[in-house]
């Protein structure tokens, strides 16, 4: 089963934030726990949107990623382009 | 322009008050999200990829230098120093918080403006001619009726909760740069037998994953009856429009379903019981609002300004510039001028705090404090003496306002794709930048003329990519970004749907691809014939000859036929 790991937006200022586990949700995607098990991938998303019911987050979703192939890439690489854009910001220059 | 009146200024007030309490009981986790996104969507705040997005509306594209300076003001305090105009005329910030927008609405309403209707099942701004009022083939300035349809569509009761959103576009000139053919009603004004003006009204335009051209439901509508001929369209829609398929639920999904014909007997029957209605205009009412948009003061000026001519032969960029940017004005002695917000290899309808600020500073001392935002995302200064125009092309030079490239190849429509928006499913700004650095040397060795390409980065069609001479939308397929290529649409008089050339294109063929479009016209156009023309003339197997090589046109011709 493919790798995956949690995504939302924040309340506040809906920035993409990634589940690093624990509670805890970070700014980075190289900050974010991937697993292939399903049981483990689903707890995730259960607790996860629990805290969207409860409001501190926005848009709970799973996202695939790939783990890192070589010594030096990246840790995990989305697989679709749409969540690589929203785990590095936009392509172009902005302002 | 239209000024608030006391009943505005109430209602804005309290409709900011209630979004304020909205937002705190949505922090304190009162509201769900379930419960507060429709109500920040009524307020034009949407989630995209990172961050919200305010969309703010400028009704029907006309801004005074004063809103202009507060648009600055919001992009520098809450966003990242930029807003991003539209090509429905209005402008988006993509960086805002969830706790600042109450106090963006509220320094947005100081100067008149606001964010209700840019989002939701409702009527959306009116747009209209960049020119209104000012161009010299005007049968009469629609900005009054675009005006009037604004106070009659904003917070309409029955009409707020539509099967699906409503766009609506006026013309008041003989040549069409409203794009009113592809708008769910489409305003076109013309005189009848008596000379009276009045409005042939078109209806069930759009594109999307449908695209439509707008037919025509009544060929005469007196100028009085507009509003209700207006609610007797909305009305049908309302109650027969499709609520079942948000594919299938704009009014254009009905005209075609019940034909024009059986469409305009419905609208025709309602229309009967409530044309002598409140809603029938009075004289009275049109004069108040049409003395809202009186001329501006204008000058006495010789027709021929010398100093302009001269700059003119001395100066080849500020000539090219006076070319492509300049838009003859009724009034002798004046001129419309063209701000490009497309630079060589910048982000299409783009623009900084600091430009906005500066180009507000140049509205006041060139054109009577006033602008207007064109559905090809760039700016408008309506009203510019010609004898200042070497002065004002300087200063836009200077702010990197000066490209001249107006309707040219480089003036590429382009919605904000998947850098930015959540529908998105390609992305749609770089691929706009490096065709511009591409066809900007290809221009400037061959003059392409007047060139529209619009790109879109999902079919929801932001982009108008349908209706571009050379239109681009991106796709997914198979989890990278595949580029589908139309022909010869247009969005002006000769009105048409792009034609699909073939198989797509990735985003590392795309550019060439166009490069090999563009290269075919060149060969084959006939001297200062447009592309279209050419296309016609030629037809689409020198293009797809050129693309795939022989053999693969064929092919795809047969991928044509099927996807139609």
């Amino acid at each position: 089963m493919s790798h995956r790991v949690i995504t939302a937006n924040r309340l506040e200022d809906g920035a993409v934030v990634w589940f690093a586990g624990a509670a805890a949700w970070r700014a980075s995607l190289d900050d974010a726990v991937a697993s292939d098990d399903d049981d483990t991938v689903a707890g995730w998303l259960a607790a996860a949107k629990q805290l969207e019911a409860a409001g501190a987050l926005i848009s709970v979703y799973e996202v695939e990623v790939e783990p890192a192939s070589a010594p030096g890439a990246r840790r995990l690489t989305p697989v679709r382009l749409r969540e690589r854009i929203r785990a590095d910001g936009p392509t172009v220059a902005v302002g | 322009m239209y000024a608030y009146d006391r009943f505005d200024r109430t209602f804005l007030d309290e409709r900011i008050e209630q979004f304020r309490d909205q937002v705190r009981r949505r922090l304190s986790g009162e509201l769900s999200e379930e419960e507060f996104r429709p109500l920040r969507l009524r307020n034009g705040l949407y989630l995209q990829l990172h961050a919200y997005m305010l969309r703010v509306a400028i009704p029907y594209g006309l801004l005074s230098s004063r809103q202009l300076r507060a648009l600055a003001r919001v992009a520098r305090d809450y966003d990242r120093g930029y807003g991003h105009f539209t090509t429905r005329q209005n402008v988006q910030f993509n960086w805002i918080r969830l706790d600042g927008v109450p106090d963006i609405l509220e320094q947005l309403a100081a100067v008149e403006m606001h964010a209700v209707q840019t989002s939701g099942n409702c009527i959306r701004n009116i747009t209209t001619d960049q020119y209104s009022g000012v161009a010299a083939d005007e049968i009469e300035d629609p900005r009054p009726w675009a005006e009037i349809i604004r106070q009659w569509s904003t917070l309409h009761p029955e009409f707020s909760f539509l099967p699906r959103k409503f766009k609506v576009a006026v013309t008041g000139a003989a040549s069409d740069r409203a794009a009113v053919r592809v708008h769910d009603i489409g305003l076109r004004m013309l005189r009848g037998a008596d000379g009276t003006p009045g409005f042939e009204v078109l209806v069930g335009g759009g594109m999307g994953r449908t695209p439509m051209l707008a037919e025509t439901i009544r060929g005469y509508l007196p100028q009085r009856d507009l509003l209700s001929y207006l609610e007797a369209i909305l009305r049908v829609y309302n109650v027969e429009g499709r609520r079942d398929n948000l594919y299938k639920a704009r009014i254009k999904i009905l005209v075609s379903a019940l034909g024009i014909e059986r469409f305009r007997e419905l609208v025709e029957d309602e229309w009967k019981r409530i044309r002598d209605s409140a809603l029938r205009l009075d004289d009275a009412e049109i004069e108040r609002v049409r003395a809202l948009f009186a001329p501006q003061p204008y000058r006495t000026l010789p027709a021929y300004a010398p100093a302009f001519e001269a700059r003119r032969v001395e100066d080849a960029a500020f000539a090219r510039w006076a070319a492509a940017n300049l838009f003859p004005h009724k009034v002798p002695g004046y001129a419309a001028v063209t701000l490009s917000l497309k630079p060589v290899g910048g982000i299409p309808g783009d623009m900084t705090a600091a430009q906005m600020e500066a180009v507000a500073d140049l509205a006041d001392a060139y054109s009577f404090g006033e602008l207007r935002v064109t559905h090809r995302q760039n700016l408008v200064l309506a009203d510019v003496p010609r004898e200042r125009l070497y002065d004002l092309w300087r200063a836009l030079d200077a702010l990197e306002l000066a490209t001249p490239n107006v309707a040219r190849a480089t003036d590429i429509i382009a919605c904000p794709g998947l850098d930015f928006c959540n529908l998105a499913t390609a992305r749609s700004i770089p691929v706009a930048q490096r065709l511009s650095d591409r066809l900007a040397e290809l221009d400037g060795r061959h003059d392409l003329g007047p060139l529209n390409i619009n790109i879109s980065g999902c079919i929801n069609s932001c982009g108008h990519h349908h209706v571009g001479h050379i239109g681009i939308l991106g796709l997914e397929k198979a989890g990278v970004e595949s580029y589908q290529v139309t022909l010869g649409g247009s969005s002006a008089d000769d009105a048409a749907i792009g034609t699909i050339v073939g198989r797509g294109f990735t985003t590392d063929e795309i550019v060439d691809a166009i490069d090999t479009i563009v290269v075919t016209y060149l060969e084959r156009r006939e001297t200062g014939e447009p592309f279209n023309d050419t296309l016609r003339r030629i037809g689409m197997v020198p293009f797809r000859a050129a693309l795939y090589g022989d053999g693969r046109a064929a092919r795809a011709d047969d991928g044509r036929r099927k996807q139609a």
